[in-house]
């Protein structure tokens, strides 16, 4: 049963009276607790992420959200083809997406296999852009747990800042609520460094395969009890991916977890996220829903891979003033 | 009992697809009597980016078909114009205030002009191409490649004629383009367009936009990923021959940015009925040479 699951949420519970060491002690109390949140206005949800979505961001304010953005972007590559040159490739990109421009901002972290770690670590070096691992035996996530946190802890140890878990969706598709919050539980602990630092812990909710927004509001609430720092919504290798309703309900339950608890987490969408114009209406919903302590790449990230792409072209059209092409920016 | 006019809407051709316009502007098209038409689409710069963005798509595929192939798109196209020859009759006439019989010369003219790009497209390489005598034991070769996304801006006046003659030099060669239509006279572009989709060309390979060349050609001038211009359509915008010059220099300046291949704007706009010479073709393609070693 998990013993040290709660510290960090009980330690600052606050006002709300809310013990999570309660909520969390056995299946059925994390039960009664996950199906007791307020269930999500399907209809209500769409129509308020789809009217966030109309908002026009021009001029400045766009200068500003695509550089925000681009400080934003968790650039990654995850495909089985991955090689070491590919890795130190990216790297570059991430310390410096437009080397024509030396005013444009570095992205926020590299995310990469656990076996690449190494590499992309020695190929950032102190740059300031971290390293991300995706681990637990992504994307599925189905192995043994022991496995699972092997392969955290080679992640953390060969020098991941920050790791991406996935949980079970199986389980908590059939309702093992308990076994999900153990198991985020244990690879947080494994998480942890020699020196007593940690590594920030993404738990990856995988909500296109949760089926509904209820199911995303309790994944939510469940890893953040676990004590997850960040909640992402997918690996991106299934689709539908990252959508705007389902990073609002996102959105809203770190808000909710913050006023229960006065600890801030922060939400990654990944996959799908394509177009600046997309990336904007994330950027207005975060600044909307969850607040502008939440306009930050240490709270709000994104997962993609060609989104850095049409951000950098979008900034050299503001720049010079006319459009760009596809041959001005890195093909990767 | 009277019946309702079902009215046509003239909409723009944009990878294979006819949207409004983004910006949902549009503008008042006058027949030659200066009698309401209809309204046309008012393409705006976004327009103009999308259908780059279009173009660039579909180069790879209809770069790489065969000549021959090509060959046999365009003349599809000239099947399909011919087949809607009334159409393109009344367009014109009502466009350019023709006779009915000068229009129906015209409409002739542009399905013998597709039919003769058609059968140049497998033969443009023999007569341009070329085994060059080099003075060391190699082959070396050389032939042209399409150059790629082409800007188009099409004539004022001739508002068929001319639009085909300017277009089909450059899908001949396996370039892709975006084509600005005359602004007092978009009508008969709007159903070339129409002919487009129904015949194989792919989508994407023309684009067409009705709207001002003098608005958006500074955009695609200065566009980045636009590796040709064709400045043709600047010959009389605004009437007063002064400004279309100053245009036409500004436009050479913006295109200069990436190093644009730019047909000039000529002095006035041709006799379009006169028969082409190659450069129409040539203007639009990069020559590539290899060298290959023989003998041994």
């Amino acid at each position: 049963m998990p013993s040290s699951a709660t510290d960090t949420a009980v330690g600052s519970t606050g006002s709300s009276g809310t013990s999570w060491s309660d909520v969390t002690s056995s299946e059925s109390s994390l039960r009664r607790f996950l199906h007791g949140l307020p269930g999500v206005d399907q209809v209500g949800a769409n129509a308020r992420a789809a009217a966030l979505g109309t908002r026009s961001i021009k001029t400045t304010a766009k200068a500003q959200a695509l550089d925000l953005a681009i400080r934003m972007v968790d650039l990654t590559t995850l495909e089985g083809q991955d090689t070491p040159g590919k890795v130190r490739a990216l790297a570059a990109k991430a310390m410096r997406p437009d080397p024509t421009d030396p005013t444009c901002p570095a992205t926020a972290a590299v995310c990469v296999y656990p076996d690449l770690v190494p590499v992309a670590v020695e190929a950032l070096g102190d740059s300031g852009v971290h390293v991300a691992a995706v681990a637990t035996a992504f994307p599925a996530g189905r192995a043994a747990m022991d496995v699972k946190l092997a392969d955290t802890r080679a992640a953390v140890a060969a020098g991941a800042a920050e790791i991406d878990m996935v949980i079970d969706r199986g389980a908590f598709l059939a309702g093992r609520y308990q076994l999900v919050h153990d198991e985020i539980v244990a690879v947080k602990e494994a998480c942890r460094r020699p020196d007593g630092t940690s590594a920030h812990l993404k738990v990856i909710l995988e909500t296109g395969e949760l089926a509904t927004y209820d199911n995303v509001r309790r994944a939510s609430w469940l890893a953040m009890t676990a004590g997850g720092d960040f909640i992402k919504t997918s690996p991106g290798k299934v689709s539908p991916a990252a959508t705007l309703p389902v990073t609002m309900i996102m959105l809203e339950a770190v808000r909710d977890y913050r006023a229960a608890t006065g600890e801030i987490i922060g939400v990654k969408p990944a996959g799908g996220i394509r177009t600046t114009k997309d990336a904007i209406k994330y950027l207005v919903t975060v600044q909307e829903v969850a607040g502008p302590e939440w306009m930050d790449p240490d709270l709000f990230r994104f997962g993609a891979s060609s989104l850095l792409n049409d951000l950098l072209l979008q900034r050299q059209k503001m720049a010079t003033g006319r459009y760009s092409g596809p041959d001005y920016v890195t093909n990767d | 009992m009277a019946r309702l006019d079902v009215r046509k809407t003239y909409k723009l051709y944009v990878g294979g697809a006819f949207p409004r316009s983004e910006s949902g502007y549009t503008y008042e098209v006058l027949d030659a009597k200066g009698r309401f038409v209809a309204n046309a689409s008012l393409a705006s710069r976004k327009d103009a980016r999308d259908a780059v963005v279009a173009a660039r798509k579909a180069f790879g595929g209809w770069s790489s078909r065969t000549a021959y192939n090509r060959g046999q798109v365009l003349y599809r196209v000239a099947e399909m114009v011919e087949d809607r020859r009334p159409q393109f009759v009344a367009a014109v006439q009502q466009a350019e205030g023709l006779t009915a019989a000068r229009a129906g010369g015209v409409v002739d003219a542009t399905v013998d002009r597709l039919v003769w790009y058609a059968g140049w497209t497998d033969k443009l390489t023999q007569v341009v191409g070329n085994a060059n005598p080099v003075s060391g034991p190699f082959f070396n070769l050389t032939t042209p490649e399409p150059t790629g996304v082409v800007a188009v801006l099409a004539p004022q006046a001739s508002s068929l004629l001319g639009l085909v003659s300017t277009l089909a030099p450059v899908i001949a060669t396996g370039n892709t383009c975006v084509v600005v239509s005359s602004y007092a006279r978009p009508l008969p572009a709007v159903t070339l367009a129409e002919a487009l989709a129904t015949s194989d060309v792919p989508g994407g390979v023309v684009n067409l936009l009705t709207g001002s060349a003098a608005t958006l050609g500074p955009w695609l001038a200065a566009h980045m990923d636009v590796n040709a211009i064709d400045l043709g359509g600047v010959v009389g915008l605004d009437g007063a021959e002064g400004s279309s010059q100053q245009l036409a220099t500004e436009l050479e300046v913006a295109a200069a940015d990436n190093l644009k291949r730019v047909r000039r704007a000529p002095a006035a706009e041709p006799d379009w009925t006169a028969g082409p010479g190659l450069d129409t073709m040539t203007d639009f393609v990069e020559l590539k040479t290899v060298w290959h070693p023989m003998g041994v």
